[in-house]
C-alpha cells in the first residue's frame, strides 16, 4: 500500500478520509476483473468519458428520456428490436427486465465485492417457491395477498444466504464459489424430493397483484408482459438507486476494498467477513425478489426452471455487462435474455454462446461491455476531475501517478506476487 | 438448513424419515457400494486436489476433463462390440479390451485437461489476472466443454455397457463382495498410491510440490514453472480417465453431457473432507464421503439424498475443520 504515492488530499478534505480515499484508490482503482486496458478504450469507453463531462441537468435529463422510452417500449414494439413473430415481445420485454434486475442483484455479489456466486439460481427458486407456496391455492399453506410474498420471499433469502455465507464466507473466496454451485443444485434436488415442495407437479395459479381491467380480467395476468414489464421496471429503478447508494457509502468503500485486496483491507481494519455477508445477503435477497415476481408472472412453479445452468447465464450477464457498473449489469442482463428471444434460430445454443462469450471475456476483455469507472466514490466527481486535472496537467508530476496507470501498475505487482 | 424452517410451517411430517432398520439390514453392502464409490471420487478429487495445491484454482471444469474420459471409455468399449449384454469373451479378451478403455480414456482426458490449461488458463496466467478472473474462465469453460457434448451427442445418455459379469469373489457377514467392486477399490488404490509416490519421490514431484509451496521461489531454484503446472493438469486428466472407466463399469448408464457435474462436485466435497491440496486426503476424503453418501441414502430412502449428503458433508467440514481431516497442504507434506 503506497501511501507515498497517492493521490494529492484535497485542500477542504478531513485528513482521514482522504487517507481512506488514497486507500481506496491505491488499492487497485476500478474493478478487480480489469487489472489492465481500463477506462477510456475503445467506444464505450470514451462515451463513459463524454457521460462524466456533462453537466448534471443534462445527465438527468438524457437518464428521463432513456426511462421514458424505456417504460414505453413493450408499447412502441419498435420493428427491428421486436422479437415478433417468434416471442411476444411484451413478454420478452419481461424477460429482458427479469434478467436486468438479478444482473443487478448478483453484481453486489461478483462486481462489488468480487465473490463468486455460482448458485445464484437457487435463491432465485427460493423466491419462485416462496411466491407460489404462499399463494398458490395448491398448497396447504397460509396464503397471503401476492404483493406480501415480495417481502416475504427477499427475507427467506436473505436468510439463506446468511446461513450459506457464515460457514463459507470466513475462508478464501473460492470455497464459495463451489458451495453455492452445490446449493444451486441441492434446491432442485429438494425441490423434487420433499413431497410438500410438489416436485413436476408444482403449483398452479400463483398469485398476482390485485386489479382487474373494466371487463372483469386481472391487469397483471399471465399473458399479458406489460404491466409485469412495468412493475419490474419500477423495481430496477428503486433498487438500482438503493445500490447505487450503497455503493457510494461506507458499506461501498468496503466492498471494493475487500474485492481488490482482502488481506490489505482485513489489516486497514474493514471488517471483511461481516461486509461479504452483507453482500451475499443483499445479492441472496434481490434474487429471491426477481424470483417472487418469475413466480408471479408465469403463475407455475415447479422444479424443472432452476437447473444450475441459468446461474451461469445469470454470471454470463454480469460479466458481459461490465461487473462492478449496475448499469452494466442491467444491460448485460437484457443483452443475455434478449439475444436467445430475438435470433430464434441460435436459441439452441445459446449456453454454448454464452460459455464460449465467458472464457472469451476473461481472456480478452475482462472489464466486459461497461467497464466499472474508477473513481474517488465518497467525492464524487468534483474531487475527481480535480485530481484529473492535475494529472492531464502534469502539475504534480511525479509524485501524482495518472489514475488508470497507477492500477495497472498495482495489478501486475500483485499479481507477480500471486 | 430446511430443518429449521420446518417448525415454522404446516408441513406434512413426511418429507424426511429415517429407515434406521433398513440400514441395519444393508449396512455390510452398503459399505462396499460405498467404498467403491468413494473410490471413484477419490480418483476425481486428486485432479481437483493436484491443480489447487499448484495454482490456488479450483478447476471447475476438471468434472468435464472426466466426462470426457467416460465418453472415450463408452466409444472405445462400443467399438470393440460391447454392449448392454454381457460380453461373449474369455477374460484375457476382456482385460486387455478393458486396458485399452483405459489407456484412451486416459489419453483423453489428459488431452482435454492439455486443451483447458493452454487455451484458457495460461493466458490468464501470463496477465497475471486476479482470481476472481481465473474462476470465472473455469467455470465458463466447463459449461462450454458440456454444451459442446450436449450438441455433439444430444440430452440422452449413452447405451449402457456391460463390461463383465461381476462374481462373487468372498462374502463378509453374509454380504457378497463381487469382483466389480474389488477391481475398482483395488485399482483405484493402487493408482492413488502410485501417484502419492510420484510426487514424494520423483524429480518431477519434487517440482510439483515446490511450486506448490511457493512459485516464484521455486522458478529461481530453476524448477520450470510452466511446465510443472501442465504437468499437474496432465496427472489430473490421466486419474480422471480412470476414474472415468470405473465410473462407466458401476453405473453403465451414468454417462451423460451433464454427468460429470455433479460427481465433480462430489468429488470437491471429497477432496475438501481430506484436505484440499493433500495427496491422501483426497483417497481418505474419497473414501469416506463414498461411505456416508450411501448410509445416508439408504438411511433417507431415496438415491437423490447422495448429493444432498454430499453438499451438507462440504458445509459442515467448511464450518467445522476448514483445512479438512489430514490438513497439510502439497507443498507441506512430508519431502
Amino acid at each position: 500500500m503506497s501511501m507515498v504515492d497517492g493521490p494529492t488530499p484535497l485542500p477542504e478534505a478531513a485528513t482521514e478520509q482522504a487517507a481512506e480515499e488514497r486507500e481506496a484508490r491505491s488499492a487497485g482503482p476500478g474493478t478487480s476483473v480489469t487489472p489492465e486496458k481500463r477506462g477510456g478504450h475503445g467506444i464505450f469507453g470514451s462515451l463513459g468519458e463524454r457521460w462524466n463531462a456533462l453537466p448534471r441537468q443534462q445527465q438527468w435529463a438524457f437518464l428521463i428520456v432513456v426511462v421514458v422510452l424505456a417504460y414505453l417500449l413493450p408499447l412502441m414494439n419498435p420493428p427491428i428490436i421486436t422479437t415478433e413473430p417468434g416471442n411476444n415481445f411484451a413478454l420478452a420485454c419481461f424477460d429482458m427486465a427479469r434478467f436486468a434486475l438479478i444482473a443487478v442483484g448478483l453484481n453486489v455479489v461478483v462486481g462489488y465485492a468480487g465473490l463468486l456466486d455460482l448458485g445464484y439460481v437457487a435463491f432465485f427458486a427460493v423466491g419462485s417457491y416462496c411466491a407460489a407456496m404462499l399463494t398458490s391455492p395448491d398448497s396447504p399453506f397460509l396464503h397471503i395477498p401476492y404483493l406480501w410474498t415480495i417481502p416475504v420471499a427477499m427475507a427467506v433469502t436473505m436468510f439463506f444466504g446468511v446461513v450459506l455465507g457464515v460457514p463459507t464466507l470466513r475462508l478464501r473466496g473460492d470455497y464459495l464459489a463451489i458451495v453455492t454451485l452445490g446449493f444451486g443444485e441441492i434446491v432442485r434436488i429438494l425441490a423434487t424430493i420433499i413431497p410438500a415442495m410438489k416436485g413436476q407437479v408444482g403449483f398452479q395459479n400463483v398469485g398476482h397483484p390485485p386489479g382487474t381491467e373494466a371487463d372483469g380480467t386481472p391487469i397483471f395476468s399471465n399473458s399479458n408482459g406489460v404491466p409485469w414489464y412495468w412493475l419490474t421496471l419500477t423495481i430496477i429503478i428503486v433498487i438500482t438507486l438503493l445500490v447505487g447508494n450503497l455503493e457510494r457509502s461506507r458499506v461501498g468503500r468496503a466492498w471494493i476494498a475487500i474485492r481488490e485486496d482482502e488481506d490489505a483491507a482485513e489489516i486497514m481494519g474493514v471488517p471483511t467477513f461481516k461486509y461479504k455477508v452483507w453482500a451475499f445477503a443483499i445479492g441472496a435477497a434481490i434474487g429471491g425478489m426477481s424470483g417472487a415476481l418469475f413466480a408471479g408472472q408465469v403463475g407455475f412453479v415447479n422444479n424443472q426452471k432452476f437447473d444450475v445452468t441459468t446461474s451461469i447465464l445469470f454470471l454470463a450477464a454480469v460479466v458481459l455487462g461490465g461487473a462492478g457498473n449496475k448499469v452494466g449489469a442491467i444491460l448485460g442482463g437484457a443483452l443475455v435474455s434478449y439475444i436467445p428471444l430475438r435470433f430464434t434460430a441460435i436459441a439452441e445454443y445459446k449456453y454454448l454462446i454464452f460459455g464460449i462469450a465467458l472464457v472469451l471475456i476473461m481472456i480478452f476483455r475482462s472489464q466486459g461491455l461497461l467497464p466499472a469507472r474508477q473513481r474517488l466514490l465518497a467525492y464524487g466527481r468534483t474531487a475527481y476531475y480535480k485530481v484529473a486535472k492535475k494529472d492531464s496537467s502534469g502539475l504534480a508530476g511525479g509524485d501524482v501517478p495518472p489514475a488508470g496507470r497507477s492500477g495497472l501498475g498495482k495489478g501486475n505487482e500483485k499479481g507477480a506476487q500471486a | 438448513m430446511l430443518p429449521l424452517l420446518v417448525p415454522l410451517l404446516p408441513m406434512e411430517n413426511d418429507w424426511i424419515s429415517f429407515d434406521v432398520t433398513s440400514l441395519g439390514q444393508n449396512f455390510w453392502s452398503a459399505t462396499f457400494d460405498g467404498l467403491t464409490f468413494g473410490a471413484i471420487y477419490a480418483l476425481v478429487a486428486l485432479g481437483y486436489t493436484l491443480v489447487y495445491g499448484v495454482l490456488n484454482l479450483i478447476n471447475f471444469a476438471h468434472s468435464e476433463v472426466f466426462i470426457v474420459g467416460c465418453y472415450a471409455v463408452v466409444f472405445t468399449l462400443t467399438s470393440l462390440g460391447f454392449g448392454p449384454s454381457v460380453p461373449r469373451l474369455g477374460l484375457t479378451a476382456i482385460i486387455l479390451n478393458l486396458i485399452l478403455a483405459l489407456v484412451l480414456a486416459m489419453v483423453a482426458s489428459a488431452a482435454t485437461a492439455f486443451l483447458l490449461e493452454r487455451v484458457a488458463y495460461k493466458p490468464l496466467r501470463k496477465r497475471n489476472a486476479p482470481r476472481l478472473v481465473f474462476l470465472i474462465t473455469a467455470i465458463g469453460a466447463s459449461f462450454t466443454i458440456q454444451y459442446i457434448i450436449y450438441l455433439v451427442r444430444g440430452p440422452s445418455p449413452e447405451v449402457a455397457i456391460t463390461m463383465f459379469r461381476p462374481l462373487a469373489i468372498f462374502d463378509v457377514f453374509g454380504t457378497i463382495v463381487d469382483s466389480q467392486q474389488v477391481v475398482i477399490v483395488i485399482a483405484a488404490i493402487i493408482m492413488m498410491v502410485a501417484t502419492e509416490r510420484f510426487i514424494s519421490k520423483s524429480r518431477t514431484g519434487r517440482g510439483i510440490r515446490a511450486v506448490a509451496q511457493d512459485p516464484d521461489t521455486a522458478t529461481l531454484m530453476g524448477v520450470n514453472k510452466e511446465r510443472i503446472i501442465i504437468t499437474t493438469f496432465v496427472i489430473g486428466g490421466v486419474l480422471a480417465g480412470a476414474a472415468a472407466l470405473f465410473y462407466v463399469m458401476k453405473i453403465p448408464s451414468g454417462v451423460q453431457y451433464s454427468g460429470g457435474f455433479v460427481l465433480g462436485i462430489k468429488a470437491f466435497a471429497a477432496a475438501v473432507l481430506g484436505g484440499i491440496g493433500n495427496v491422501r486426503g483426497a483417497l481418505l476424503g474419497g473414501l469416506l464421503l463414498g461411505l456416508i453418501g450411501n448410509y445416508g441414502q439408504i438411511l433417507l430412502g431415496n438415491s437423490q439424498w447422495t448429493d444432498v449428503v454430499a453438499f451438507v458433508v462440504l458445509v459442515l467440514v467448511l464450518l467445522l475443520r476448514p483445512q479438512g481431516i489430514l490438513g497439510t497442504s502439497l507443498g507441506r507434506s512430508k519431502a
